[in-house]
């Protein structure tokens, strides 16, 4: 049987089997997705005139991390700088507190189901709303300044920590949670003896990763007045100095790389 | 040494003294910190504005219901837009984090002493600064509109998938390396063969988070004039047109939501 | 046809793997390399199409010294030697086909193999060797579908349609359950009669490496111990090359087998 397959076969050639395999549907994607690609090009006005007249003041842009000034401004950049930290900080404390009891109420496996949908919500809600627009009706609401950001930093850390502290709830061994619960633990013992060890380590990991994201965000929260460096750098934009926006990129991009560093070696240390 | 000598009896603990001296320390220092924010902040902040909050913010609140429905006429345009930022900036920063991830992981990079510092300084200084701070440069050098936005959100997604897709090359299969390398393949061949197949299905994960995280971060970019409905955003609010921000951020909700029900479908397909 | 001369690998931090070896293997000769874990087995195999650099000596396939070879001139060699893999080493997300054509890597030029429009010549006789070990029906399959035994005969077809003059064999049966491995087994050493082919199988199961292999090598700390027929392969030799042990089981065992086998077919 196999000896008249394989005489069948020979001669013939042989294409590798498609990832899709009905044709239409495939050329159907290929020529929409091609079609698409056309449109959105066509649609974009580029002034060419202007970008080559850009190209200069791009050059001199890249020019100007060579020679960042730090000192001119080096006021206001300190006290952006210090505006920025201090809101990571505070918005990052605040926002791990608040997304633990959220994290704990979303996870379907240890909340009963009303909470579950509330806490859900909450989730949804907070991932669904960019940053910069909470920063914005939050600024529209309480004022300018760094207090608006603490808030909408806040805000943002609760929906990404909780969300995926549930999921991590979610994913355990169930098994050890079942092993505390047969001890007769009350339900505070069993998420401190059955639930906490095993999501500790993750959650320690995504808090850090959290601060970091905290302090990039708070890079722009100044640029509609809720306080941080980004008040700073806009304004070094505007006024074409690119010697103190080097700088300030210069001293963003040194921070982060710090924090995840540091991060590192604290997973590191708790796994 | 858990188990400690006390009159006689032996008691355990989980900690020793010096350990519980240590923590708690630590704690304390935390706290400090964390009050040396709240009150820096505090300081920053008119406290009248604060109280006055829930006065205002029900008065945002009448004014900017009902929306304003027959708005969205005008916003088809930025909408197109918005998706062509996202798609466009996600498929050039693709071509060009490719590349970069290649020189940048370990085992796959030219020199691991010239090469590599600089992909990895390329990848940490692309993602750790905002889409909107790139807009802003951008706008600065190449003047406002959609091309900025483009290639604001290209410029900051490079990192972001160089990072994951070289850390996912760092953990391929090296025994299927080894085997089209004994076949007497070319080097071209190897990575072909050998590489690109293990790595394929974490490249499209990839592709669709990005481009799922650009279609939030291009809905925003018009507030800084990078074109797509956050310019229609920045400029109703500039006029305290209540009524059209409030259907503008119904239908960033609504495009967030689609956004991410579309990348989680494609990524269901490909896994 | 493979000479090896004092080949010696020195790892950077100081193993001496291979202290040395001389080695010749004649055209169509079947030999097995057996040895404890870290006797350098693998390493001698990765030496001499060189997966790993040799640190001295020479490794000469017909006339031509492998060890002094340029990277180009290194691919042509390398072709002329199949390779088959412990853990099998195919390309997981690959279909069985495409596995079996990456043998050709060599062959056809890289648009050619990116674009998988290979001669028809190679593409028959993939289906020949995927028919001869009875995977024909296999072919549109991806790797990561087929289990242990089928994905080692894959490796097997890849190594073959090189049309090498040597296989390289390393542990073929480590990951399969005894049953497979002999089918395995089996199944390269009735493939090196068939095609006049030398090959140098590194095993550790001694009484499997008996039971199919004529020439028998063992190997300890990098240095050649024993190198004769398995009948040859006492207790007291068996003690030399991996040490201590009641061998006597291991050697009945074996004898045992054999007749079973002999009574199955």
């Amino acid at each position: 049987m196999s000896h008249r397959e394989l005489d069948d076969m020979l001669g013939k050639g042989w294409r590798k089997p498609h990832f899709i395999a009905n044709p239409a549907l495939r050329w159907g994607l290929i020529v929409g997705f091609a079609a698409y690609l056309v449109a959105a090009v066509m649609t974009i006005e580029v002034d060419w005139a202007r970008v080559y007249a850009g190209l200069d003041r791009g050059g001199q842009f890249i020019l100007s991390f060579t020679r960042p000034d730090f000192v001119t401004r080096a006021g206001d950049i300190w006290s952006g700088l210090l505006e920025s930290i201090v809101m990571t900080v505070a918005a990052s404390v605040v926002g791990i507190l608040i997304s633990i009891p959220i994290g704990l109420g979303a996870a379907r496996n240890i909340a009963p189901l009303p909470v579950y949908v509330i806490c859900r919500g909450i989730v949804a809600i907070s991932r669904a709303l960019q940053e910069i627009i909470v920063a914005i009706l939050l600024v529209a609401i309480f004022g300018f300044g760094p207090l608006a950001g603490f808030l909408t930093l806040s805000f943002a850390t609760i929906g990404f920590l909780s969300k995926l502290l549930a999921e991590d709830i979610e994913s355990m061994d169930k098994v050890q949670a079942e092993a505390i619960r047969a001890s007769g633990a009350r339900w505070m013992q069993w998420i401190n003896y059955g639930v906490q060890p095993q999501v500790m380590p993750r959650l320690v990991g995504l808090s850090m990763y959290r601060i970091d994201i905290n302090f990039r965000e708070s890079a722009i929260l100044g640029l509609v007045g809720a306080g941080g460096i980004g008040a700073t750098l806009n304004t070094a934009f505007d006024r074409y100095e690119y010697d103190t926006a080097a700088a300030i990129l210069i001293l963003i991009i040194g921070i982060v790389m710090a924090l995840e560093y540091l991060s590192g070696i604290i997973r590191a240390r708790v796994q | 040494m858990p188990v400690l000598e006390k009159e006689g009896t032996q008691v355990w603990r989980r900690r020793t003294a010096s350990e519980t001296l240590i923590r708690w320390f630590g704690w304390l220092i935390g706290v400090a910190v964390f009050m040396l924010c709240w009150q820096r902040i505090s300081e920053a902040t008119t406290w009248f504005f604060v109280w006055d909050a829930p006065r205002i913010a029900s008065d945002i609140w009448n004014r900017a219901t009902p929306p304003r429905w027959e708005y969205i006429t005008q916003l088809g345009r930025p909408i197109w837009d918005t998706l062509n930022i996202a798609t466009l900036g996600t498929l050039i920063a693709l071509c060009l984090a490719v590349p970069v991830a290649f020189l940048a992981a370990r085992n796959t990079t030219p020199s691991a002493l010239f090469v590599r510092p600089f992909a990895l300084l390329i990848i940490v200084a692309t993602r750790s600064i905002n889409s909107l701070i790139w807009a802003l440069l951008l706008i600065a050098i190449i003047g406002p509109g959609v091309f900025a936005g483009v290639i604001a959100i290209a410029i900051r997604s490079i990192g972001f998938c160089a990072k994951l897709l070289y850390e996912a090359i760092e953990e391929i299969d090296h025994g299927q390396v080894e085997a089209i390398t004994a076949t007497g393949a070319s080097r071209w061949q190897v990575m072909a063969y050998g590489i690109v197949p293990q790595i394929l299905p974490a490249f499209a994960g990839i592709a669709v988070f990005r481009w799922d995280i650009n279609i939030r971060e291009s809905t925003v970019l018009g507030l800084v004039g990078a074109g797509g409905v956050g310019l229609q955003l920045s400029a109703s609010l500039n006029v305290l047109a209540w009524p059209q921000v409030s259907l503008i951020l119904i239908v960033i909700l609504v495009a967030v939501v689609i956004s991410e029900w579309v990348s989680a479908k494609v990524r269901g397909a490909i896994i | 046809m493979l000479q090896l001369e004092k080949l010696t690998k020195t790892y950077k931090t100081g193993d001496k793997a291979l202290q040395g070896i001389d080695l010749e293997v004649p055209s169509g000769q079947v030999l097995a390399l057996i040895g404890p874990s870290g006797a350098g087995k693998s390493t001698m195999i990765r030496c001499i199409n060189r997966l790993v650099e040799p640190t001295g000596g020479a490794a000469i396939l017909d006339g031509v010294n492998l060890t002094r070879l340029g990277s180009g001139a290194l691919r042509r060699a390398r072709r002329e030697m199949g390779m088959i893999f412990q853990e099998y080493a195919l390309v997981e997300r690959l279909t069985v086909m495409e596995n079996v054509l990456s043998g050709r890597l060599g062959y056809v030029g890289f648009w050619r193999s990116f674009l998988r429009r290979y001669p028809q010549s190679d593409v028959d006789e993939a289906f020949r060797l995927l028919d001869r070990v009875g995977l024909l029906h296999m072919a549109d399959k991806r790797a990561d579908e087929l289990s242990g035994g089928q994905r080692q005969r894959v490796g097997i077809c890849r190594a073959l349609i090189q049309q090498p003059k040597l296989l390289l064999v390393d542990e073929p049966t480590a990951s399969l359950d005894p049953k497979t491995s002999r089918q395995i087994m089996r199944l390269i050493t009735e493939l090196c009669r068939e095609r006049g082919l030398a090959a140098i199988i590194n095993i550790h199961d001694v009484a499997l490496a008996q039971m199919f292999v004529p020439r028998i090598v063992g190997l300890r700390f990098g240095e050649i111990v024993f190198d004769g027929p398995p009948d040859a392969l006492t207790s007291e030799k068996l003690t030399e090359i991996y040490g201590e042990e009641d061998w006597e089981a291991t050697i009945e065992k074996v004898e045992g087998e054999d007749t079973d086998i002999e009574a199955a077919e």
